[in-house]
C-alpha cells in the first residue's frame, strides 16, 4: 500500500526534530551535572595533574560544539559510558533491563484498555445509569492515586493479607529460573520454550505491578472513551446505521467505535508519557528490575552515565511511540492518511 | 389498507426543563406508491414523527397514545428484533446533512454493503457488488471507483446520491426523506428530486417527503399534511390544498411563499412563534396565533374530514 | 453580600462536591499555615522504645521505625509539599502564560520559536525529564520545584497561545488598540484578564499533578532527604514495612497525599463547570 508507506515516511520525518531536541537536551543535562566530571572520574585521592589528564581523555577540556559532536558520535555507536555500580557498559545494561520495562508497560496498558473501553462505551450507552456513575468516579479519583501508593495497597492486601500474591520481589521469585533469553519477556520466552511453570510464576510475579500501572491509565482512558462515545453516539451517521437496521453490535463497534476510538488514541501519546514515568515508581516498589530501577539506584550513588542513559532511552521511546500511534491514527482515519 | 398508517400518536420528550410535548394526537396515513408530504414551520414535529415511525426516537423520547402500523404490524408493540428487520429492508430513510449522515471512516460501498448484509441473505463478495450497482443506479460516474472512497472524498449531491443508493438498497415499500435537499444547491435540488421520484416509481415506493419548502412539496407530492407545533392541523390533495387551504395556518403559511408572478409585497409573515411546547397549551396550540381565533376555539380543534380524504382540524375552518 | 459572592454561593450550594472541595482546600491551607503548631509531637523527635507501634490513643496514626509519630509528621509535612506544589505551579503559570500570550498575540517567528521549546518538554516523558532535571541540577528541593515548573509549562503555554490567538481580534481589542494602547497595556489590560479564568482551571488542576509528581520524586530518593517530613518520602519510608504488615506508616501520608490531589482535581472540575458549564464531562 503505497499510501500507507508515504504515510510512514512522513511521520518518521516528522518525528526528526523531537530525536533531535531529545538529543540536544540531554546533552545539555550531561553538562550541567553538579560537580567537575572529570575531578569525579578521577576520584577524591587524585591530585590537579591527573584531573587535568582525565579531563583531556575525556574531551571535556575542548569546545562544547565540538565536545556535542563527540557525543553524536557515541551515540550513534550505541555508547553511552560505562555505569560505577556494574562496571558494565550502559547501553549493555539497559539492552538487558528494558524487555522487564517494556512487559510490564504493555501488560499494565493492555490491561487499562481491557477494561477502560467496555466501561467508557457501556457508561456513554447507558447516560446516567450505575456504570455511568461508576466510569465517572474512575475517572475522577483514578488520576489522583499516586500510583507508588496504590502500588503498596496492592500488596499489603494481596500479599500480606490475602496471600494471593507473591512477594514483590522482581520478575520471578527466587524458585524459578529465568527462561531461556528470546525475546526478553519472559511470558513470551517461557511460552515459546514451552517452561509453564515458569510462565506461571512470571505472571504471577507480573500482576500487581501490571495492575498498578493499569488502574493508572485506567482513568484517563475512561474518560476520553465516554466522552467521545457519548459525542459519536449523538451524531447524524450513528442515525443513518440505525435506520438501516444494522444491528445494535454493528452499530456500537463499527461504526461508534472506531469513530470514537480517534481521539482516544490521541491522548494514548499522554497516557503513555504519564505511563513511562509511573513505570519508574512502579518499578522501585516492586524492586523490577527494569531500566526505572537501574536509573534510581544509579541516581543513588551518583552514578550519572546510566542515568543519562535512561533518560535518553526512555525520551527515545516515547519517540517512537508518539510515531507509532500517528501511523495507528492513519490506519483508522482514512481523512489523515489521504491528505495532500 | 394503507401501507402506514398513524393512529392518534402522542410523543414526549423528558427533558431537565419539563416534559415537552413533541407529538399530539397525530394521525396520517401513506398508501402504496403514494408520495405524502409533511410540511410545516422547524420544530413543528416533523422530523420527530418520521425518527418515530422509523423507531430512532431520541431516548428521552416517550409514546404516550396511539399507534404506528405498517403493513397492519403495529410498531410500537413490535420487539426490537421485529425492528431491525424492518428498518433498511422494507422502511428506509435518508436525511439532511448528507455529508454528516455517512460514516466518515468507512467507505462508502462498504456502508451499502453493510445493510446489505444485514437484510439481503447476500455474502460479502455480493453485497459489494450489489452496493457499486446501486451506485450505478443513482447515477453515480465510474461506481466502481466510488464505491472505495470516503464522504469527504465527495460533494454534498454525491453524497446524497449515496444516501439514496444506501436507503434503497433492499427495495423498501417506504422510503422517508427528511428534509433530502437542505443544504444543497437549486440544480442538484432538482436531480436529487427527480431521481428520488423515478426509482419510486419504478418499484411502486411510497415515500414521505419531510419539507419545510412548500414549494418543493407541493411540486413533488399526491398529498400534503400541514403540522403545527406537534399537530397536523390539515390534510388535502396538492392542488386543493393549494387552491382552497381551510385550516388558517395553512392559508398563512401558503402566503409567506414566494411564487412566480406574484408581488414580494404580497408575502406575508405568519405572527407570533411556535409556542413553547412545555407546560399547559392551550387545546388549539395555534389559537395565540390565529387572526381568527374566537372563545370557541378553547375548546379544542375539531377535526373534520371530508369523503375526498381533506382532513382539517379547526373549530373555524374557511 | 456582593453580587458575585451570592453567586458563588449559589453555585456552591448546587455543587455540595465543589463546596466540599472548596472546604477541603481551606483545610489543606489551614495545616500549611499552621501545622508545626497544631501537631501533637515533634515530628523528628525520634523515641525507639515506642518503634513501629500501630495507631494508639496516643498515636492516632501509630509511630514509624524511629519511633517517630505518624500523625505529627503527616500534618508538619502539608506545609512543604503545599509550598513545592504552589511555587512550582505559580512558575509554570507565570513563565508559561507569558510564553503563550506572546505566542498567540505576536505569531511568526516568536510563536515558532516558543513552539519549539515546548515541543521539546513534550518530547519527554514528563515525570523522566523531571528526574534528569533534578539529577543535572543538583539534589536539593528547589530544583524539585523548578523540575515540576518546567514540565508543566507546557500546559500554561499551549492554553495561552490558544486563548490569546481567539481574541487577538476580538471587538474589545480592536478598540483599546484603535484608543492608542500600546501592546504591553492591551495585554496586561485587555487579554489577559480575559484568558484568566480557564488558566486558573487548570492551575487548579495542575496542583493535584504538581503534588503528585513532588511526592514521586522525593519516593524515589530525589530532593527531600530524611528526615525531613514530606509525603512522598514517608510513603516510601513506609514501603520496606508494608510487606511485613506494618501499613500504617505508609498509609496515612498516603491517604493525605491523595485526598489532597483529588481536592484539587474536583476543585477544578468545579471550577471548569463554574466558568464553562457546557464542558462538563
Amino acid at each position: 500500500m503505497p499510501v500507507l508507506v508515504s504515510l510512514v515516511l512522513r511521520r518518521l520525518l516528522g518525528a526528526l526534530p523531537s530525536i533531535a531536541a531529545v538529543v540536544v537536551v540531554t546533552f545539555v543535562l550531561t553538562r550541567a551535572l553538579p560537580g567537575d566530571p572529570a575531578a569525579y572520574f578521577a576520584g577524591p585521592a587524585a591530585d590537579a595533574q591527573s584531573v587535568e589528564e582525565i579531563r583531556r581523555k575525556l574531551g571535556l577540556d575542548k569546545p562544547l560544539p565540538v565536545q556535542f559532536l563527540a557525543y553524536l558520535g557515541d551515540l550513534a555507536q550505541g555508547e553511552m559510558g560505562t555505569s560505577l555500580i556494574t562496571g558494565q557498559p550502559v547501553s549493555a545494561d539497559i539492552l538487558a533491563r528494558l524487555p522487564a520495562s517494556v512487559e510490564l508497560t504493555l501488560c499494565g496498558l493492555a490491561l487499562a484498555l481491557a477494561v477502560s473501553l467496555p466501561l467508557g462505551v457501556a457508561a456513554a450507552t447507558r447516560p446516567g445509569s450505575w456504570v455511568d456513575h461508576m466510569a465517572r468516579v474512575i475517572s475522577t479519583a483514578g488520576v489522583s492515586l499516586p500510583v507508588f501508593f496504590t502500588g503498596l495497597l496492592l500488596v499489603y492486601i494481596f500479599y500480606y493479607l490475602l496471600g494471593w500474591a507473591p512477594a514483590p520481589m522482581g520478575r520471578l521469585d527466587l524458585f524459578a529460573s529465568a527462561p531461556t533469553t528470546i525475546t526478553g519477556f519472559y511470558l513470551v520466552d517461557s511460552l515459546i520454550t514451552g517452561q509453564f511453570a515458569t510462565f506461571r510464576a512470571a505472571a504471577a510475579q507480573l500482576v500487581l505491578p501490571a495492575l498498578t500501572l493499569g488502574l493508572f491509565a485506567l482513568a484517563p482512558l475512561t474518560r476520553m472513551t465516554r466522552a467521545s462515545m457519548l459525542g459519536v453516539l449523538g451524531s447524524d451517521f450513528i442515525r443513518t446505521a440505525r435506520a438501516g437496521g444494522l444491528s445494535r453490535g454493528t452499530v456500537l463497534v463499527t461504526y461508534a467505535l472506531r469513530n470514537a476510538l480517534l481521539p482516544v488514541v490521541t491522548t494514548l501519546g499522554m497516557v503513555f508519557s504519564f505511563l513511562l514515568g509511573a513505570n519508574v515508581l512502579v518499578e522501585k516498589v516492586f524492586a523490577w528490575p527494569g531500566i526505572g530501577s537501574y536509573a534510581i539506584e544509579a541516581l543513588v550513588a551518583s552514578d550519572y552515565a546510566p542515568v543519562q542513559g535512561f533518560i535518553l532511552t526512555m525520551a527515545i521511546m516515547y519517540v517512537g511511540l508518539n510515531l507509532m500511534i500517528d501511523i495507528l491514527y492513519g490506519l483508522i482515519d482514512p481523512r489523515v492518511r489521504i491528505e495532500a | 389498507m394503507m401501507l402506514l398508517e398513524i393512529d392518534n400518536l402522542s410523543l414526549n420528550f423528558r427533558t431537565r426543563s419539563g416534559v415537552v410535548k413533541a407529538l399530539e394526537d397525530v394521525s396520517l396515513s401513506v398508501g402504496r406508491g403514494e408520495t405524502l408530504g409533511v410540511v410545516g414551520e422547524s420544530g413543528s414535529g416533523k422530523s420527530v414523527l418520521s425518527f418515530a415511525v422509523m423507531g430512532i426516537s431520541d431516548a428521552a423520547a416517550t409514546v404516550s397514545q396511539g399507534a404506528i402500523r405498517f403493513e397492519g404490524l403495529d410498531l410500537l408493540k413490535a420487539g426490537p428484533s421485529d425492528l431491525d428487520e424492518l428498518r433498511g429492508a422494507e422502511m428506509a430513510m435518508i436525511f439532511q446533512n448528507p455529508r454528516t449522515a455517512l460514516n466518515p471512516i468507512r467507505p462508502v460501498g462498504r456502508q451499502i454493503a453493510d445493510v446489505l448484509l444485514r437484510h439481503a441473505g447476500v455474502t460479502r463478495a455480493q453485497a459489494q457488488d450489489k452496493a457499486v450497482e446501486m451506485l450505478a443506479r443513482v447515477r453515480i460516474p465510474d461506481p466502481e471507483r466510488r464505491a472505495k472512497a470516503y464522504p469527504f472524498e465527495m460533494s454534498g449531491g454525491m453524497c446524497q446520491r449515496v444516501m439514496i443508493a444506501l436507503a434503497l438498497a433492499c427495495s423498501p415499500k417506504l422510503l422517508i426523506a427528511d428534509e433530502p435537499t437542505t443544504g444543497l444547491d437549486v440544480t442538484t435540488q432538482a436531480a436529487i428530486m427527480d431521481l428520488v421520484g423515478e426509482l419510486a416509481r419504478e418499484s411502486r415506493m411510497a415515500t414521505l417527503l419531510i419539507t419545510h419548502d412548500l414549494g418543493l412539496a407541493a411540486e413533488r407530492c399526491d398529498r400534503i399534511a400541514v403540522m403545527h407545533a406537534g399537530h397536523v392541523v390539515e390534510v388535502a390533495p396538492t392542488a386543493e390544498l393549494f387552491a382552497r387551504p381551510r385550516h388558517p395556518y395553512t392559508a398563512r403559511l401558503i402566503s409567506t411563499t414566494p411564487r412566480p408572478g406574484a408581488s414580494l409585497a404580497a408575502l406575508e409573515p405568519i405572527p407570533g412563534s411556535l409556542p413553547d411546547l412545555r407546560g399547559e397549551l392551550a387545546p388549539c396550540r395555534y389559537s395565540a396565533r390565529c387572526h381568527l381565533y374566537q372563545a370557541e376555539c378553547d375548546a379544542g380543534p375539531l377535526p373534520r374530514q371530508d369523503d375526498n380524504g381533506r382532513m382539517v382540524a379547526c373549530r373555524r375552518p374557511a | 453580600m456582593s453580587p458575585a459572592l451570592r453567586h458563588m454561593r449559589y453555585v456552591l450550594a448546587e455543587n455540595p462536591v465543589t463546596a466540599g472541595a472548596f472546604v477541603g482546600f481551606a483545610l489543606l491551607i489551614a495545616l500549611a499555615l499552621f501545622g508545626p503548631m497544631i501537631a501533637p509531637f515533634d515530628p523528628l523527635a525520634s523515641d525507639t522504645d515506642i518503634a513501629l507501634q500501630p495507631p494508639s490513643l496516643a498515636h492516632w496514626f501509630g509511630t514509624d521505625h524511629l519511633g517517630r509519630d505518624i500523625l505529627s509528621r503527616v500534618i508538619v509535612a502539608a506545609r512543604l509539599d503545599m509550598q513545592i506544589a504552589l511555587a512550582a505551579v505559580a512558575l509554570s503559570f507565570v513563565f508559561g502564560s507569558l510564553l503563550g500570550v506572546l505566542a498567540g498575540w505576536y505569531g511568526g517567528g516568536i510563536d515558532r520559536a516558543i513552539g519549539r521549546v515546548v515541543d521539546t518538554i513534550m518530547a519527554f516523558p514528563l515525570f523522566v525529564l523531571a528526574m534528569g532535571i533534578v539529577a543535572a541540577l543538583g539534589n536539593t528541593v528547589g530544583n524539585i520545584i523548578y523540575a515540576t515548573a518546567i514540565i508543566n509549562l507546557p500546559f500554561y503555554a499551549r492554553m495561552a497561545r490558544a486563548e490569546t490567538n481567539a481574541r487577538r481580534d476580538a471587538g474589545f481589542v480592536e478598540a483599546a488598540r484603535l484608543s492608542g494602547n500600546s501592546d504591553a497595556r492591551i495585554l496586561a489590560a485587555q487579554v489577559f484578564p480575559n484568558i484568566l479564568p480557564p488558566m486558573m482551571v487548570q492551575v487548579s488542576l495542575n496542583l493535584g499533578y504538581a503534588i503528585l509528581n513532588a511526592a514521586g520524586l522525593s519516593f524515589i530518593g530525589l530532593g527531600v532527604r530524611p528526615p525531613t517530613p514530606e509525603w512522598g518520602i514517608m510513603v516510601a519510608e513506609g514501603a520496606t514495612y508494608i510487606v511485613s504488615g506494618e501499613w500504617w506508616i505508609a498509609l496515612f501520608p498516603g491517604l493525605v497525599l491523595m485526598a489532597a490531589v483529588f481536592c484539587f482535581n474536583l476543585l477544578g472540575d468545579g471550577l471548569r463547570d463554574i466558568i464553562d458549564p457546557r464542558r462538563r464531562t
